[in-house]
């Protein structure tokens, strides 16, 4: 970085941070809204991005295709979501507990099966140079944008379009408000929450795969900070609106950037409060977003995590 | 929950036989041999998902599990590590375990044990003339004071803000671990130690020692203590029965005129004094300071255990022995076939997964006439 930008330069590596940084958010997020409005909650998504950054990773390695890995880590997402909904359509089976299993459950399948993968070195996905235009590097730096981000972007419009305008979204919303409204119309709620939940799974895997093959672009046990976890409060923040999902995983990209950025202008005391900023500031909206009195604005009325 | 589940667990919660113990407690003698029937399928089935996964990675599972069964509780060296895993987790359950009386979902357990953790080194630095006795018991309660605090936070949220307190105490945890290691690599750092980053150590006159013929710290009596003082509180006092009124049901909990906010900032505060407990224990009987060892996920195997012990604190030191023997028996199944470690995670991911699926059967096994 330039040093004699100094403090611009730290923002401008803030903007771009938040931009590379905020792409596992948005597909964790744009998953958990997914499942959230069938009416389930999974907090397991923390152990889907992981597996799903090792299958991309494992996958890239072995076929030489990223874009492969992206698919098997959709693909393993996927998997673990039916888990977690086949688990919940049991009776009297607690759905936010069913998560934390599947946190420790995903974890360590990862870690099992990506022992061998730790060391060697696995074709990456290209990043599209934006900032070519500028001679700064930093700002060159910051604007090499992934192009998992903008499918990412897209899908947020394209969601936050069909949940309100479609059959299908009609569908999805009605389970999560009122599923005895869903059964009365002889829709079969489990079904449409194992699609929901499939489908987020499907979504956080690849939120996993911009983890090991984009950004930061290895395989270790520490990849992941908890990125899957902050993602089911951002959706609480975002009131379960993927547009609003969208700001939001810029907003948490650009704490999780701010560590980071500030060490290189020299401030290195106070490195892991920094690393600690995105926890901090999860924690602050939620009591912001939150309400002694009331359901949270905006919740699926399905939601146990609402209420 | 839908309505109707809602509908039944309230006709539940109001029967004639007081609140519905079968699901949290075991409560009459039919539901307990069921919760314990339903826990050993639990367990069973996991073993036989956990054998074909590593019958299909070329392991011959028999071999695996003769292994396992050694590295948990086959020689008198493998039951020692066993009892001295386990005395942690017990501690770490309890911060589920008890804040679940009120139906708070607390998963706070890894960050209560890290600010115990830190509590009883800042303890034993402050003060570190006392005796030794006295400075374990010094260290230790602290420990537990800054555990209580921290899971206490969640509480307070909850009741104040409506904090949904599940997602508070898992970014609680990740907060307290920032902490620690900006204390151990800042303030507190100890840079006689060059090896690692850890803060100064506590006086050596407070380390805590082994019970007499065996290598197992006394942290394991701490754990029982409290597992029988937390068992006389649940049932024997006002304020436990007022838990598992507000558990049972809220309003009537708001009918009876019963202190819910006190109960909700307490039931976190309690738990998260046994993380802390636990916390401290490992510094005053391990490691005499703090430093990244604190961060084993003895906080994630503390919840495991309260689910599989079904929220029943004297269930919570038989399963903690079960629990910690597959722990403990990492290391043997790493080096004898090249196991990753995170093997037995894997295996205790299985067993909660199996563990939440079997509540599915419970009420059918036995039902009542």
């Amino acid at each position: 970085m330039d040093t004699e930008l100094g403090w611009w330069g730290v923002l401008i590596a803030v903007i771009g941070g938040a931009v590379r940084v905020s792409s596992p958010y948005l597909f964790v997020a744009l998953g958990e809204t997914l499942t959230e409005r069938a009416g389930r909650v999974n907090l397991g998504l923390e152990g889907t991005l992981v597996l799903g950054a090792m299958t991309a990773f494992a996958t890239s390695y072995l076929t030489g295709s990223p874009w492969l890995g992206v698919l098997a880590a959709g693909g393993a997402g996927t998997l673990l979501g039916t888990l977690h909904a086949l688990i919940c359509n049991l009776p009297r089976v607690n759905d936010i507990a069913v998560g934390i299993a599947l946190f420790i459950f995903g974890t360590g399948l990862a870690f099992y099966l990506g022992k061998d993968f730790v060391v060697p070195r696995a074709d990456m996905l290209p990043g599209l140079p934006l900032g070519d235009w500028s001679d700064i590097p930093a700002v060159q730096s910051a604007l090499e944008i992934s192009p998992l981000f903008l499918l990412g972007v897209e899908l947020a419009f394209f969601l936050q379009w069909a949940i309100y305008n479609t059959r299908w979204g009609l569908v999805l919303r009605m389970a999560g408000e009122n599923a005895e409204a869903g059964r009365a119309l002889g829709l079969s709620v489990p079904l449409i929450r194992l699609s929901a939940t499939a489908a987020g799974g499907f979504l956080s895997g690849i939120g996993g795969a911009f983890l090991s093959l984009y950004y930061p672009g290895n395989w270790n046990e520490g990849l992941s900070s908890g990125q899957g976890l902050m993602a089911v409060a951002l959706v609480i923040f975002a009131r379960w609106n993927p547009v609003r999902c969208f700001w939001a995983s810029l907003l948490f990209g650009g704490a999780t950037a701010l560590g980071p950025a500030v060490q290189t202008v020299g401030i290195a005391s106070g490195y892991y409060l920094f690393n600690a900023a995105p926890y901090v500031m999860t924690l602050i909206l939620l009591i912001w977003a939150s309400s002694p009195r009331e359901a949270l604005v905006g919740a699926p009325r399905e939601v146990s995590i609402s209420r | 929950m839908s309505p109707s589940d809602a509908d039944r667990a309230s006709r539940q919660a109001m029967s004639p036989a007081g609140p519905n113990y079968a699901v949290l407690l075991g409560g009459p003698a039919r539901e307990g041999v069921e919760a314990v029937t339903l826990s050993i399928l639990a367990l069973l089935g996991a073993f036989a998902l956990f054998a074909v996964f590593v019958a299909v990675q070329g392991h011959d599972p028999v071999a695996v599990y003769r292994v396992l069964w050694l590295g948990a509780f086959g020689t008198s060296f493998s039951i020692e590590n066993t009892l001295t895993l386990a005395a942690p987790i017990i501690l770490t359950a309890l911060c589920t375990l008890i804040p679940a009386r009120i139906g708070l979902l607390v998963i706070g357990g890894e960050g209560a044990l890290i600010m115990g953790g830190l509590g009883a080194v800042l303890a034993g630095m402050a003060i570190t003339g006392l005796p030794g006795h006295l400075g374990i018991l010094w260290c230790t309660l602290m420990g537990a004071v800054f555990g209580g605090a921290w899971v206490a936070m969640a509480g307070a949220l909850k009741h104040w803000r409506g904090v949904n307190e599940t997602i508070a105490t898992l970014l609680l945890n990740y907060i307290a671990i920032a902490l620690m290691f900006h204390l151990v690599t800042g303030p507190l750092r100890d840079l006689d130690v060059a090896i690692k980053a850890q803060s100064y150590a506590i006086p050596q006159a407070y380390a805590m020692g082994d019970l007499p013929g065996w290598s197992v710290h006394w942290g394991l009596v701490y754990g029982v203590v409290v597992i029988a003082g937390v068992h006389v509180f649940l049932r024997h006092t006002v304020t436990g029965f007022s838990m598992s009124v507000l558990g049972g049901n809220r309003r009537a909990a708001q009918m009876a005129g019963l202190n819910i906010g006190g109960l909700t900032l307490l039931a976190p505060g309690r738990g998260g004094a046994a993380g802390g407990l636990a916390g401290a224990i490992v510094v005053v009987a391990v490691h005499r300071a703090a430093s990244e060892s604190l961060v084993v996920g003895f906080g994630y195997t503390g919840i495991l255990v309260a689910f599989l012990a079904r929220q029943n604190p004297l269930a919570v030191v038989i399963v903690a022995l079960v629990i910690g023997g597959i722990a403990a028996s990492g290391g043997l199944l790493q080096r004898r076939f090249g196991m990753p470690d995170a093997a037995t995670d894997l295996l205790l991911g299985m067993i909660f997964l199996a563990v939440l699926a079997s509540n599915a059967l419970a009420g059918r096994l036995f039902p009542a006439r």
